[in-house]
């Protein structure tokens, strides 16, 4: 028997190509029943065993939530989450905290096996600080010791809550308000878990924060919490990113992400989003729809950089409030979509302080059926003398099934600022490709090619580890789109 | 009594004075039920997220104002181009005042909504073109219902209008506040040529509200220009609906200049319904004190190798707002697109306020689309250059804006409209200078 294994065979194949990190790990876990009520969100916090102020504080996130109804705005469509349908809390029983590796539950280090970041593989990878989330809770804190000598703080939110309750009190919700909007209520209601990491005036921190956030338990929708403190004159770079299972049921994801940048202190905050985006015909797959801001004080500056290419529903705009005088904003964003992928994405800018900077550069790729949109928002109030911005969004379009938009806001009230927004969109030249071909590089490997290249402002941004992961992953997210 | 109830139970006595046997009876009909559904657009529409109609809304309009006026040629001849001969249609209060205007029916139809509702010569007209463009937004239903007056404007095939038509509103005030509804409709058939300057204008000071609809028609390979001057006083509010719809290789240029007014509002809509389309859109505006402009546009790329150029100026001083809002929609089908949107903004005030949109949506990969948008200053070493040559601030700053907006301005066709809008903005910047320098 012949078995040729023609072009027609590896174009089928890679269109029916599932997720590559679809597997399920099942850890006995301890959930809570499907719903949501006052007494679910006191017994989460009772879970959690945390202070009577963090349970008022859920509490009347709760009250306010109730009030209020989900956002249409976005130019996305999805079935809306049945709200009272969803685990709100659910973590590996795996507990307490392990000394070594051998005592760490064999199927979940199989787990980190198979997506590339086996814990003893990233203790021996200098200079990462891997803080582990599997289901809401966290499991492993490395290299704690190293950045407690520094002072730094580097711990999930429960545990925070316990030992520094002084910091969190004082910071948590300041930037992002628990009325703030629809899924940071909720998310300041129910948050299971997230990371916290505090560092002290200025002290420049030695390696790159990181931490793998991972769903992992059927129904459970996750409700991260992050929260970054730079004092005065510090510097941290955090990574974060995300895996998840194949799913035929939608998970929903809502976290809440706040940065604060104290006067002169630098923070860069990086993400690659890789959840389950739902298979080819467009079923299942994660919604995330995620809050994320940052708060500069005077001289600080706070530099998002990331790279999109999960999840059938994204809704995230990294903003910057750039409160104090001299303080800059930064936003970097690859945004890939295919098949039926949605993604709504962009950015905030508010200037606050005189002389303020913000910089936006935004690459939407869309392939498929998918819809990719870009909504920012530029806005000089009128004490920001001589604020200045620019914004850039570019899209590239692969075949006419898929849909690019651009929707700017811009608002300028001050007469000295300075305010630039270009945007484009094209497909990629069949005289590109043509030159690719010519040279012996195939269609596939050529858009590949041109797409980095597309990308590579932003690309460059990431730190090293991330930049060669994040090429790889755009070159999956694309695979099988050319026809 | 708010303004909604007002105007539905007006548009009761309203049905009594007009024929009911007519075709437009019944689109009259369904418009009221849709603004009665949707009422007055709120700021929690994202397409009128920054321009608040409330204040206007509070006015006790009155729908139908009873007196006719006398007013002289020699009162109002400021506000024609006056230098070169055109055709005029021209309404006071929203009647036609015959006296002033110069139609035609000689080759052409340069004439009124009301005799091309009523007679039955216009009939198959009507039926093909009326409320065909315009959208069913609650603003322009409400136009709908009450239209009655305006300009009918129908150019057969391969006709070169040879002076352009005019067509003013003016409105006395004489009534403590008045409420305008002009519709026009405008049909240019095939390989015709036209251009129409269109104006609204009160003649005292008493609150006016303008809410007028214009639908045009450009048919295979017709030109049409169309002028849209907004120079009105401080207590006049204009809100400008207009909807263009375009066949196989005809071109159309909208340039509207905006200058005052309390509000103005332009929803612009152009839709590509052939190939090789071109549409242009262009736009100035100049305003300060608390007035507020708000362009709002959309051009739908509906099929194959079309295009659209849009480039919007925008000068702000005092306590002015602007907005734009610009949409472009490239649609599957719509390859080989080339869209290009260009909004550039200058605020000359702290108390000024920019807020700008611009959109694309776009669902074609074969095309070309960018949209760029800037809000600055003015150069401070232009400004330098010049006043170390002896020319004074003030003369200075304005022949730097005027050279922004001269974009714009050198796209217009006609030499003596480009003239006045030169004259006025020299005025509006309190200069006495004739930029040809």
């Amino acid at each position: 028997m012949s078995n040729k294994y023609t072009e027609d065979d590896l174009r089928e194949e890679l269109k029916t190509k599932e997720y590559e990190y679809g597997f399920y790990t099942d850890i006995k876990s301890d959930t809570f029943p499907n719903g949501l009520n006052e007494d679910i969100v006191r017994a989460i916090s009772k879970k959690k065993e945390e202070p009577q102020w963090m349970t008022d504080w859920r509490l009347e996130a709760f009250r306010v939530w109730k009030e209020m109804v989900e956002p249409e705005w976005a130019n996305v469509r999805y079935e809306k989450p049945n709200f009272q349908g969803i685990s709100y809390y659910s973590a590996p029983n795996s507990k307490p905290k392990y000394d070594s590796l051998d005592e760490v539950d064999p199927e979940l280090l199989a787990t980190f096996k198979k997506l590339g970041i086996s814990l003893d593989e990233q203790k021996k990878l200098a200079g990462v600080a891997m803080d582990v989330v599997v289901d809401s809770v966290s499991v492993a804190t490395t290299f704690k010791k190293t950045l407690g000598e520094k002072g730094i703080i580097f711990m999930s939110i429960s545990e925070a809550i316990k030992e520094h309750p002084e910091l969190v009190k004082k910071y948590l919700g300041t930037v992002v308000p628990q009325k703030d909007n629809f899924y940071a209520a909720l998310n300041s209601a129910v948050f299971s878990d997230g990371s916290f990491c505090y560092i002290p005036k200025g002290v420049k921190c030695p390696m790159e924060l990181s931490t793998y956030f991972r769903i992992n338990q059927a129904g459970t929708g996750q409700f991260e919490r992050t929260l970054v403190i730079a004092d005065e004159g510090s510097y941290v770079s955090y990574l974060e990113g995300c895996t998840a299972p194949s799913r035929d049921e939608n998970q929903l994801h809502a976290a809440v992400v706040e940065l604060i940048a104290l006067d002169d202190a630098e923070i860069k905050y990086s993400t690659v989003q890789n959840w389950y985006p739902g298979n080819a015909e467009g079923i299942g797959g994660v919604y995330n729809f995620v809050t994320k801001r940052g708060l500069c004080e005077k001289n600080a500056k706070i530099s998002w950089t990331q790279v999109e290419t999960g999840s059938a529903v994204t809704w995230k705009y990294p903003s910057c409030v750039l409160k104090g005088d001299h303080s800059v904003g930064e936003f970097y964003s690859i945004a890939v979509t295919n098949n039926y992928q949605q993604a709504d994405t962009g950015t905030k800018m508010i200037h606050l302080g005189k002389n303020t900077k913000s910089t936006i550069i935004s690459k939407g790729i869309s392939a498929g059926k998918s819809q990719n949109s870009y909504r920012g928002l530029v806005q000089i109030n009128s004490r920001a003398e001589n604020a200045r911005n620019f914004s850039q969004c570019d899209s590239l379009l692969m075949g006419n099934e898929c849909g690019a938009h651009t929707f700017p806001y811009i608002e300028a009230k001050n007469k000295s600022a300075k305010i630039e927004h270009e945007a484009t969109t094209s497909k990629i030249g069949e005289d590109q490709i043509f030159y690719c071909n010519q040279r012996g590089i195939d269609t596939e490997k050529a858009i590949a090619l041109i797409v980095n290249g597309f990308s590579k402002e932003v690309l460059n941004k990431l730190p090293m580890e991330f930049a060669v992961e994040a090429q790889k992953l755009l070159e999956i997210s694309l695979e099988g789109s050319v026809g | 009594m708010d303004l909604k109830e007002k105007l539905l139970s007006s548009f009761l006595v309203f049905e009594n004075h007009v024929d009911i046997d007519t075709y437009v009876h019944d689109v009259r009909n369904d418009a009221i039920k849709i603004f009665e559904e949707k009422g007055f657009p709120t700021k929690k529409e994202e397409a009128w997220k920054y321009t608040s109609l409330n204040k206007i809304l509070k006015e006790d309009y009155c729908m139908f104002p009873q007196q006719e006026n006398t007013i002289e040629y020699r009162d109002i001849k400021k506000y024609f181009i006056h230098d070169i001969d055109t055709y005029k249609i021209v309404f006071i209060d929203g009647k036609y005042a015959s006296h002033l205007s110069q139609t035609t029916h000689d080759g052409i139809d340069v004439c009124l909504m009301s005799s091309a509702l009523s007679k039955p010569k216009y009939r198959i007209l009507i039926e093909n073109y009326f409320n065909k463009a315009a959208t069913k937004d609650s603003l322009s239903s409400l136009n709908t219902a009450f239209s009655s007056e305006g300009a009918y404007i129908h150019i057969p095939k391969n006709k070169l209008v040879e002076k352009p038509i005019q067509i003013l509103h003016f409105s006395t005030g004489n009534e403590s506040a008045t409420m305008l509804q002009p519709r026009n409709l405008i049909v240019v058939d095939e390989n015709s040529h036209v251009q129409i300057i269109e104006r609204h204008q009160s003649l005292n000071n008493n609150a006016i509200l303008t809410n007028s609809v214009t639908e045009i028609f450009a048919n295979k390979r017709a030109i049409v220009d169309y002028y849209k001057i907004q120079n009105d006083n401080l207590n006049a509010s204009l809100i400008d609906n207009t909807f263009i719809k375009q066949k196989r290789e005809s071109v159309a240029s909208v340039h509207t200049f905006a200058f005052g007014g309390k509000l103005i509002r332009n929803n612009l809509n152009f839709f590509q319904e052939g190939e090789r389309i071109d549409s242009i859109l262009k736009g100035v505006t100049i305003i300060g004190e608390k007035q507020h402009v708000d362009h709002n546009t959309l051009v739908h790329h509906i099929e194959p190798n079309c295009e659209s150029h849009q480039d919007y100026k925008g000068i702000f001083g005092e306590n002015s707002t602007g907005v734009f809002n610009g949409k472009i929609i490239v649609e599957k089908e719509a390859q080989k697109t080339n869209a290009f949107q260009a909004n550039n903004n200058i605020l000359i005030s702290d108390k000024a306020t920019i807020n700008t949109k611009p959109q694309l949506e776009i669902f074609a990969d074969d095309v070309k689309c960018s949209h760029g948008c800037t809000i600055g200053q003015l150069d401070e070493s232009a400004m330098f250059y010049m006043r170390s040559r002896g020319i004074p601030e003030k003369e200075a700053k304005a022949l730097l804006m005027y050279a922004f907006s001269n974009n714009v301005l050198s796209s217009v066709k006609i030499p003596e409209m480009k003239q006045r809008i030169t004259k006025i903005i020299a005025n509006k910047l309190g200069v006495n200078i004739g930029f040809d320098l």
